[in-house]
């Protein structure tokens, strides 16, 4: 192919976004973009957006799915800020992005989909192209269904499947304005239609037919590289935060020599952590679809009892089902770890984007005093590394553990640095096969440094024991009444997780550690904090960072970090939930940085608002 | 599981909990009548597990000197299904009542059936709650007067054997609290039936519904009340066999035994495969009044869900060989940097 008149600019960093109708398979043409980009070597993050209709109307914007990648040559901790590319394959997408695409951003329509009906119904009175709004941003329009049409007119299809096909000619265009070779995504086609030749060969016909539309069409003459990131040295695999805490949880199973157990039922985005583990029965994991929420938890509470590593996964408002026996867990004394993938609430909420709101839930959501230790992902790489602590603490503490994700995590990707797995950390149980004193089995008789109890599993002879949700008297277990021992058991529950704190990694500062100003956070934030927090500095702003992955208890330092530091700003994704534990834990006068828009900060949006407060 | 013989006392079963239900409750028969069962039952009783919910039934598993959970409201057949999918070599048995099992349990009970888990689930109904004192149940009958229905339940009662019927399940038996040998019969079906079993037992409250089941205990009706079930067996019943069951057009009914040819009577047979005929037996009664039903009303077989999810993870080690971590996580490909 000639090449001849192409310039190559290199750029460090873009960050693209694709846009069309929820059937257009935008999802597809950014993941298979980005999977390029990671085997090119770039760091990268990604951000997904999809309605949580399955098929909303065609053409509204309603239905506008969306995925956003942003590659760079240098260590990224987000997806970016403002697209620098907005590719939109109809009205509705460029209706509802447009207002996010950086000035003088490249634009490029579908130019096919810009019809009166579509234009209507996207909700414009007049055509964009034509009305001036897209002055400001460089706009290319690409026939896309007609190049699809014609390109595929040799093959056997019906009308419907050629045009599904166009999202491979927008992928094709792309691949080529940024200097990204096929053959990564003729692979994958070849393998994903394996069985259906004549696709396969239509598709990447369609993506080769965008790639030499830019070969020769001149205005896609200017061409843009992301050189290979100077990423640690490792082996490196593209990771989503559903996956990295399923495999988190597998692998713990694994370093604890039990079993997994994953009781679900299906809510969106937690299912993929069900579909997931599903797949991988081979390491003995037991996932049960239960009838409801109850059941799932319920169901992994006698798995629990049966000496599994057992897990029960939701999100939202599953995790307010599961509230009643997460209690019998933690009063019973059994391990067991609750995901619970965020979702914008109350209620169905938005049932497709992140939010950080039920951290108060995790902590207090139970009737009586119950409480447990939480654990929050703060990256898709990192879920893998929470799911394994969550499974550590239950194990070890004999306790139930909440380990929060949200929607960012969940669905957002990056590269993750494999770890050797022989360095992961054994897990230690309670299991007992022996009587524990001359008398006989005493179930409730706990362990003098974690104060957890002794985990007799059903088939073991001579410590057949019962266990409820009755108060158990210290020791015996059996069921107790007395007042001074429901003081004592409410008070070494208590205990028992406050106690924690001496066994978790320390809170950790990020950036000017002499600055007067600390941005604490938790969760799915980290990577826009970091990276604002990188930018103040490198600005020459005072100011550093922490970042909370256990929520309950506190790292043993927290107070020690926080004394260094005249303000505390808390940025979340609620309307001042870490705050308001930080204010009452620490008596310190943090100030809050809070959205619950649905949408994730920018980086760029924090590095304003923390310079503002800071400016003050 | 150890196929060496395991016999015990009965005290070898009961745990060293003091019981406590009310003096005179029908839970007493029911616990003496398990514990005899099972001292004979042969199988250890560290591999015996009993779960219950909430209720005056679900304190249950405290008595038996087995591994146990008293878990949470309606819930049993959920954590026993957790517990029986985990370690297939146990014998897992819930103990639940009316109002656990069918009011806020009823989705877990009917899935726990339908599933097929290997679970042995008892309810003992007695048509009342009794640990809350005495509100009208699922299965108390229209107009019944209680705290909270004090002019009278307006509620259509469920039947709990046409429910289990309906909800798929493969093992279907009714008994009663007085009844001592005919539970220690349906307990032994029970256990040797590959998958759920669900046993429903009268069990009289003295202290909130008394008498409920007079008519199938009481030395003067019960003859003429009770139809008793028995496989291979013409189903005839009252004094010297007077009345029989016919199924015609496939409905059961009752009939005076001098009006129908022999061959016309129904013999019983719990292995049909069609649920219709024992569906439509559970309908002669709507409740213990006038003639009703006991003994094993289905007993088919079907592949459990315990098994199945076993034979798909040995399946899967079969084909992908035992799962390995460092594989795992290159399964989506990966690159290097150097």
């Amino acid at each position: 192919m000639s090449t001849e008149n192409k310039t190559v600019e290199s750029i460090p960093a873009i960050t693209i976004r694709f846009a069309g109708d929820s059937g257009d398979g935008m999802q597809l043409v950014g993941t298979r973009f980005t999977d390029t980009s990671a085997v090119f070597g770039n760091d990268l993050a990604t951000l997904p957006a999809f309605p949580a209709e399955i098929r909303a109307p065609q053409g509204t914007i309603a239905g506008v799915s969306s995925f956003q990648v942003q590659i760079a040559d240098f260590d990224i901790l987000t997806p970016g800020d403002n697209p620098d590319v907005l590719v939109a394959m109809n009205p509705a997408a460029l209706k509802a992005h447009l207002h996010d695409l950086a000035p003088n951003g490249m634009l490029i329509l579908n130019e096919d989909a810009f019809e009166e009906k579509n234009i209507t119904k996207a909700g414009y009175k007049v055509d964009p192209r034509e009305s001036g709004e897209l002055d400001g941003y460089r706009v290319f329009q690409v026939p896309m269904e007609k190049l699809t049409k014609e390109a595929l007119e040799e093959f056997d299809l019906p009308g419907r499947a050629v045009l599904r096909s166009k999202n491979m000619v927008a992928l094709g265009l792309i691949s080529w304005t940024f200097n990204r070779p096929l053959e990564d995504t003729e692979n994958w086609i070849n393998d994903k239609f394996s069985k259906l030749p004549e696709i396969a060969k239509a598709n990447i016909k369609a993506l080769k037919t965008g790639y030499n539309f830019g070969i020769t069409v001149e205005a896609f003459h200017h061409t843009y590289v992301v050189e290979k990131a100077a990423l640690p040295a490792g082996e490196y695999t593209n990771i989503n935060g559903n996956i990295g805490l399923s495999w988190g949880l597998i692998a713990a199973a694994k370093k604890a020599n039990l079993d997994l157990f994953y009781g679900s039922y299906p809510i969106t985005p937690a299912s993929d952590i069900l579909h997931e583990l599903s797949k991988h029965k081979n390491f003995n994991v037991i996932t049960f679809q239960a009838e409801d929420e109850i059941a799932a938890a319920a169901a992994s509470v006698g798995a629990s009892f049966t000496g599994k590593l057992a897990v029960t996964g939701t999100s939202g408002p599953g995790l307010a089902l599961k509230s009643e026996t997460i209690s019998l867990a933690l009063s019973a004394e059994l391990p067991l770890v609750i995901v619970n993938v965020q979702r914008g609430g109350p209620s169905t909420g938005l049932p497709t984007k992140p939010e950080q709101s039920d951290l108060m839930f995790a902590l207090y959501g139970r009737h009586g005093e119950s409480p447990l230790p939480v654990v929050a992902a703060k990256s898709p790489s990192h879920a893998f590394y929470a799911a394994y602590e969550a499974s550590r603490i239950a194990l070890k503490y004999m306790t139930p553990v909440i380990l929060l994700s949200d929607n960012y995590v969940a669905t957002g990707s990056e590269p993750w640095n494999l770890p050797n797995t022989e360095e992961l950390n054994e897990l230690e149980t309670n299991i007992i096969t022996k009587l524990n004193t001359e008398d006989g089995f005493l179930p409730f008789l706990r362990n003098v440094d974690t104060f957890a109890r002794p985990w007799a599993l059903p088939g073991t002879p001579g410590l057949e024991y019962r266990v409820g949700g009755l108060e158990k008297e210290e020791g015996t277990g059996n069921v107790s009444y007395d007042a001074a021992n429901h003081q004592y058991m409410t008070d070494m529950r208590a205990w028992k997780v406050s106690n924690i704190a001496n066994d978790i990694d320390k809170l950790e500062i990020h950036g000017d550690e002499s600055a007067d100003t600390l941005v604490l956070g938790w969760g799915s934030t980290y990577g826009g904090i970091t990276q604002a927090v990188n930018r103040l500095n490198e600005k020459g702003v005072k100011v550093a960072s922490a970042h909370f992955v256990h929520l309950n208890p506190f790292p043993d330092n927290t107070l020690e970090v926080i004394s260094k530091f005249k303000k505390v700003i808390i940025p979340e994704l609620n309307t001042g939930q870490l705050l308001k534990l930080v204010r009452e834990a620490f008596l310190v006068d943090a100030r809050g940085i809070n959205k619950v828009s649905g949408e994730p900060f920018t980086a760029q949006e924090l590095t304003d608002k923390i310079e503002a407060i800071i400016n003050e | 599981m150890s196929k060496i013989p395991v016999t015990y006392k009965r005290t070898d079963l009961q745990s060293d909990q003091e019981v406590k239900w009310c003096p005179g409750c029908g839970d007493y028969t029911i616990l003496a009548s398990v514990q005899n069962f099972m001292a004979e039952m042969g199988i250890s009783k560290e591999k015996i597990v009993f779960v219950s919910g909430i209720g005056c039934a679900a304190r249950f598993p405290y008595y038996m000197n087995t591994y146990g959970v008293h878990s949470i409201h309606g819930r049993a057949p959920a954590v026993a299904t957790g517990v029986s999918v985990s370690n297939p070599d146990l014998s897992v048995w819930v103990v639940s009542g009316d109002g656990d099992a069918l009011s806020i349990g009823g989705n877990h009970l009917i899935h726990a059936l339908r599933k097929n888990v290997n679970i042995k689930i008892l309810m003992f109904n007695n048509q009342i709650y009794g640990l809350t004192k005495g509100q009208y149940s699922p299965t108390s009958e229209e107009g019944k007067k209680t705290k909270s229905s004090p002019f009278g339940s307006v509620e259509m009662p469920l039947n709990p054997m046409s429910l289990a019927i309906g909800a798929e399940a493969t093992f279907v038996a009714r008994s009663i609290d007085m009844d001592r040998d005919l539970t220690a019969g349906i307990l032994e079906e029970a256990k040797n039936h590959k998958g759920s079993a669900f046993v429903e037992i009268y069990q009289n409250c003295n202290v909130f519904n008394d008498k409920a089941f007079e008519q199938l205990t009481n030395k003067e009706t019960k003859l003429a009340n009770r139809i008793n079930l028995v496989h291979g067996e013409k189903t005839v019943f009252g004094e010297d066999g007077h009345k029989a069951v016919v199924i015609r057009n496939g409905i059961a009914q009752i009939v005076d035994t001098k009006d129908v040819d022999e061959s016309e009577i129904y013999v019983h047979n719990i292995h049909e495969e069609n649920p219709s005929i024992a569906f439509s037996l559970s309908r002669l009664s709507h409740g213990p009044y006038g003639p009703t039903p006991l003994g094993v009303f289905r007993k088919v077989q079907r592949d459990t869900f315990t098994e199945e999810v076993h034979g798909q993870i040995d399946m899967a080690k079969e084909q992908k060989g035992e799962g390995e971590l460092d594989k795992l996580i290159r399964s989506l490909g990966t690159w290097d940097v150097s």
